[in-house]
């Protein structure tokens, strides 16, 4: 499997704004074995950047030991209706993907 | 497609690249790849934590699938900058770790994997120091395998 698209929502709520984000990523651990028993290199996401409006509110570095198919929820303070919202990563083989939302 | 219009786009994907380049250094080779949870700690600096009360873990008493384990942290000690989730037993302990600025609140919810019945262990940093909780998670088939 490779990695795929992402979906992305925000919204605020009591001055919060709940970011959750899903990323299509296999997260290879490098220990599994195909059906030829051959083992599937690790392929996981590195790190992930959160963006509001331009700037970085968030950066995480990740291992192969998050799921696959990573899901994450983030909370910052602030934010309005219509803001911008962007969240990118970059994972152990060089790809990238990226996706915006506004704030809802 | 024309060498031109080729050489173009060769410059816009390196302006574009650049700055991912950047941040794949910052990646924490050597926690990411320390086999114990000790040697991760010492790689993220995290070496003699504080434990603390102010750490909330939310995650399952018991995982009947390894593969994915929902896990929800959040760090009410003030000041919190940085937050590092590791499974214990995991063949590479450290999972992920999480850096707030601008404005983040220091709260994350992800799924992990874990291989065996575990510790699940969080690092908030806060004011240069270091504060650890751990909760533990019974796995009954574990998720490493794939």
């Amino acid at each position: 499997m490779a990695a795929g698209p992402m979906k992305m929502r925000a919204a605020v709520n009591g001055g919060v704004t709940d970011i959750r984000v899903l990323m299509t990523h296999p997260m290879e651990t490098g220990q599994r074995k195909d059906q030829d028993g051959k083992l599937v290199p690790v392929h996981f996401i590195q790190s992930v950047t959160v963006k509001m409006n331009g700037k970085t509110v968030l950066e995480c570095q990740a291992s192969q030991g998050v799921s696959r198919n990573p899901v994450f929820s983030f909370r910052v303070k602030g934010g309005s209706k219509g803001d911008r919202i962007e969240v990118s990563w970059l994972d152990n083989m060089g790809e990238t993907n990226s996706t915006e939302a506004v704030i809802a | 497609m024309n060498p031109l219009r080729r050489a173009l786009i060769a410059v816009l994907a390196a302006g574009v690249l650049r700055p991912w380049a950047a941040l794949a250094a910052a990646w924490n080779k050597d926690a990411f790849g320390a086999k114990t949870a000790a040697d991760a700690l010492k790689g993220i600096g995290a070496t003699g934590a504080a434990p603390s009360n102010d750490i909330l873990i939310e995650a399952p008493q018991i995982a009947e699938n390894g593969a994915v384990v929902p896990v929800e942290i959040a760090s009410n000690i003030p000041g919190t900058r940085a937050i590092a989730v590791l499974v214990d037993k995991n063949p590479f302990p450290l999972i992920a770790r999480f850096d707030f600025m601008e404005g983040a609140l220091p709260f994350v919810k992800l799924n992990v994997k874990m291989g065996e019945t575990s510790d699940i262990r969080v690092i908030a940093e806060a004011g240069g120091r270091h504060y650890v909780a751990t909760r533990e998670v019974k796995v009954t088939i574990g998720g490493c395998g794939g």
